[in-house]
C-alpha cells in the first residue's frame, strides 16, 4: 500500500522503518503461507501413515512412527507410465507449437500482410475460449478419424491451445529485435527463410525457451481433453490418472496415495518453477500485457 | 517495379510461414464452435439413436425452459464474480508486496508462482482433502477456536461447497493476477509518487489517485483473462464437487460436459455450447470497449 512511503522510509531512520516493515513482513509471511501451505499439506499427507492421516486431532508434526513410504510404493510401476505419457505429450506438443508458432509470430511482427490485424484479433479472442466449448467438436473428429486413445489426439489440440500465447509472446520478442539485423542479412544475399534459420532462430532461443516452458506447463496440466479423448488406462496423463485414484472408491477416498501421486506428478513442474521463475514471469506478462 | 516484386515475394513467404499455424487454429478453435452452431439445430441423442435429425430451434426452446441451465448459469456467475473480486483484491496486495524491495523477494516470488504452475485437477483433490468433513485441516483449525462449530460439512453443503470452490480457485489464480499487476506497477515511474507525496498525499491517496488509474489497463486485461477462464471452469469443480451437492455447484461447463458425455445428448449439448460462447463473446466485446476507453491499442504495442 505504502509505496509512496517507501523512498521516504529509507531515508528516515528507526521508528518509521520498523512499523512499515512490520506490515510488509506480515504481508510476506501471509503470502508465502497462503501459496505454499496447501501444497505442503499434501506433501506431509503423502508421508503419513493411514492411522496418522485419520488421527484426530490432526497431526501437524508427526513423529517417526507416523511416517511411511507406503503411499509412494503403492503407486506402483504403473504410475511411471502416466508420468511418461504426460512428459511425451507435453514435450511433443510444445515442440510442434513452437515449430508452427515461431514462423507465424515472425510474420506477424515483420511482414506486412493484408488482414493482419484481423488475424491478430482472432488469435487474441481465441486465447480466451474455454476448452469446454471445443471438446464436443473435437471429440467428433477424434472419433471420426479413429484417433481415440492415441497420443496425437492430445498432442494436436495441446499445440493449438498453446499457439495463441506462443505467437503473442514471440511476436513481441521479434518486434524488439533490431531490424538492421535482417536488413544487413538481406544485403548479404540471404533469403527470408535462410535469414530465419541462420540469424533469427539462434537469437530467439531464449524467447523460445520461455514460451516453451509455459506451453509445457499448460499441456501437462490440461484436463478436459485428456479426460475425454483418452479412455485406455495405459495412455492416461497425470491429471486424469490422479483424479482417477480419487474416484476409484466412493466411501473411502485414499488420501495417502492421492497425496503421493500429487507429489510425484507435479515434481517436474516444481523443478521448472524453481529454475525458470524469472522466465515464466516474463512469459506471462509478455503474453498478456503486450498482446 | 522491383520494389513491388520484392514485396510480393515477401508477402508470399509471409503467408507460407503463417498458414500452418492458422490452419491448426481454425481446426481446433473455429471448427468446433462452427460445428456446435450447426449441430445445435439438430436433435441427436439416444432418442434418435444418435442420428442427427433436423429440429430447427427446438433445442433453444428447450434451453429457455431448462431450469437446470439457468441454475448452472447462476452458479457460474456467482463463482466467477466472487472469485474474481477476491483474486483481484488479493492479487493487488501480492503485487504491491512483490513491488517492494526486501530480502528474499526472489524466493517469495517463486513460491507465489507455485499455485499457478500446479495442475488444477490435481490440486482440486488436495483442496477436497483440506475441506474434508472428518479429517480436513480446515475443520481442525476451526475447532481450536472457542465457540466454533466443529465438524462442519463443507463439500456436502450447497453454500459452503461453493465457498470451498472459490477458496481453491482464489488460491490457484491469484498469482497470475499478481504477476500481471506487478508488471504494471513496475512501469509506473517512482517520481510520480514522490511528487504526489510532496503535495501532501497519504499513501492511500496516492494508491487511489496514481496507482489505480495507471494500472487500469493491466486490471482490465487480468479481468478479461480471468473472466473467460472462470466462466469456463471445469477441472476444479469436476474434481472437488462434481457439481454437487444436488447441483448446487454445477457450472455451465459441468452441465455441458454431463449433457454430452453422460446423457449423450449431442444436439442439446451443442446448443449449450453456442449460448455459452455467445455470452462469452458479449463479455469480451464489452471488455474490449472498456480497454479502448482506457486508450490501449489491443492489436499492437502501446
Amino acid at each position: 500500500m505504502a509505496i509512496a512511503q517507501e523512498t521516504k522510509a529509507h531515508t528516515h531512520p528507526k521508528m518509521k522503518i520498523s512499523s512499515r516493515s512490520i506490515v510488509l513482513w506480515v504481508g510476506v509471511v501471509f503470502m508465502v503461507v497462503f501459496c505454499l501451505a496447501p501444497a505442503l499439506w499434501q506433501v506431509l499427507t503423502s508421508f503419513k501413515t493411514n492411522a496418522a492421516i485419520s488421527a484426530l486431532p490432526t497431526i501437524y508434526f508427526p513423529s517417526f512412527s507416523d511416517l511411511t513410504w507406503d503411499h509412494y510404493t503403492s503407486l506402483g510401476a504403473g504410475f511411471w507410465r502416466y508420468v511418461f505419457n504426460s512428459a511425451l505429450v507435453s514435450l511433443l506438443s510444445t515442440l510442434l507449437c513452437l515449430g508452427l508458432g515461431a514462423p507465424a509470430a515472425y510474420t506477424l511482427a515483420r511482414i506486412k500482410l493484408p488482414g493482419e490485424s484481423l488475424i491478430l484479433g482472432g488469435i487474441l479472442i481465441v486465447s480466451l475460449f474455454p476448452y469446454v466449448l471445443l471438446f464436443l467438436g473435437l471429440l467428433e473428429i477424434v472419433k471420426f478419424v479413429g484417433l481415440g486413445n492415441n497420443y496425437l489426439a492430445l498432442i494436436v489440440p495441446y499445440s493449438a491451445i498453446n499457439l495463441p500465447l506462443t505467437i503473442l509472446v514471440l511476436r513481441s520478442f521479434f518486434q524488439q529485435l533490431p531490424r538492421d539485423l535482417e536488413d544487413s542479412a538481406k544485403m548479404d544475399g540471404y533469403s527470408t527463410v535462410q535469414m530465419l534459420l541462420k540469424i533469427m532462430i539462434p537469437l530467439t532461443i531464449p524467447a523460445l525457451v520461455t514460451t516453451g516452458i509455459l506451453a509445457f506447463i499448460f499441456a501437462w496440466n490440461e484436463f478436459i481433453f485428456a479426460l475425454t479423448f483418452v479412455t485406455r488406462d495405459a495412455m492416461k496423463t497425470i491429471p486424469v490418472a490422479v483424479a482417477q485414484i480419487g474416484g476409484s472408491s466412493v466411501y473411502e477416498i485414499p488420501y495417502g496415495p492421492i497425496a503421493a501421486a500429487t507429489v510425484v506428478g507435479t515434481l517436474p513442474l516444481l523443478v521448472l518453477v524453481l529454475f525458470f521463475q524469472r522466465r515464466i514471469v516474463q512469459g506471462i506478462t509478455a503474453g498478456a500485457v503486450k498482446g | 517495379m522491383t520494389q513491388d516484386l520484392i514485396r510480393q515475394r515477401e508477402q508470399r513467404i509471409g503467408w507460407l510461414l503463417l498458414t500452418p499455424a492458422l490452419i491448426l487454429l481454425l481446426f481446433v478453435f473455429a471448427y468446433p464452435i462452427g460445428r456446435a452452431f450447426f449441430l445445435s439445430l439438430f436433435t441427436e441423442n439416444l432418442g434418435t439413436q444418435l442420428q442427427p435429425i433436423f429440429s430447427g430451434l427446438s433445442n433453444y426452446h428447450r434451453l429457455i425452459e431448462d431450469g437446470r441451465f439457468w441454475e448452472s448459469l447462476w452458479n457460474t456467475s456467482v463463482f466467477t464474480g466472487v472469485s474474481i473480486f477476491c483474486e483481484l483484491v488479493l492479487g493487488m496486495v501480492f503485487a504491491l508486496i512483490l513491488n517492494q524491495s526486501f530480502r528474499g523477494r526472489g524466493l517469495v516470488r517463486t513460491s507465489a508462482l507455485l499455485p499457478w504452475a500446479l495442475p488444477t485437477a490435481v490440486m482440486g483433490l488436495a483442496w477436497a482433502w483440506i475441506f474434508n468433513d472428518q479429517y480436513g485441516v480446515v475443520n481442525d483449525i476451526l475447532s481450536r477456536f472457542p465457540f466454533w462449530e466443529t465438524n462442519i460439512t463443507w463439500l456436502g453443503d450447497p453454500t459452503r461447497a461453493m465457498l470451498a470452490l472459490i477458496v481453491a480457485d482464489v488460491w490457484k489464480t491469484t498469482p497470475f493476477i499478481a504477476i500481471l499487476l506487478l508488471a504494471g506497477l513496475q512501469s509506473i515511474p517512482e517520481d510520480l509518487y514522490e511528487a504526489h507525496a510532496i503535495d501532501g498525499a497519504t499513501p492511500w491517496q496516492s494508491f487511489c489517485q496514481v496507482t489505480l488509474p495507471l494500472l487500469t489497463p493491466q486490471i482490465v486485461i487480468a479481468l478479461l483473462f480471468r473472466f473467460a477462464q472462470s466462466f469456463g471452469i471445469f477441472d476444479l469443480v469436476q474434481v472437488m464437487t462434481g457439481g454437487g451437492p444436488a447441483g448446487a455447484t454445477e457450472t455451465v461447463s459441468i452441465y455441458i460436459y454431463a449433457t454430452v458425455r453422460r446423457y449423450l445428448d449431442f444436439g442439446y449439448g451443442a446448443a449449450l455450447v453456442v449460448v455459452t460462447f455467445v455470452l462469452l463473446i458479449l463479455a469480451v466485446v464489452l471488455a474490449g470497449f472498456l480497454l479502448s476507453k482506457a486508450r490501449i491499442n489491443v492489436s499492437g504495442g502501446r
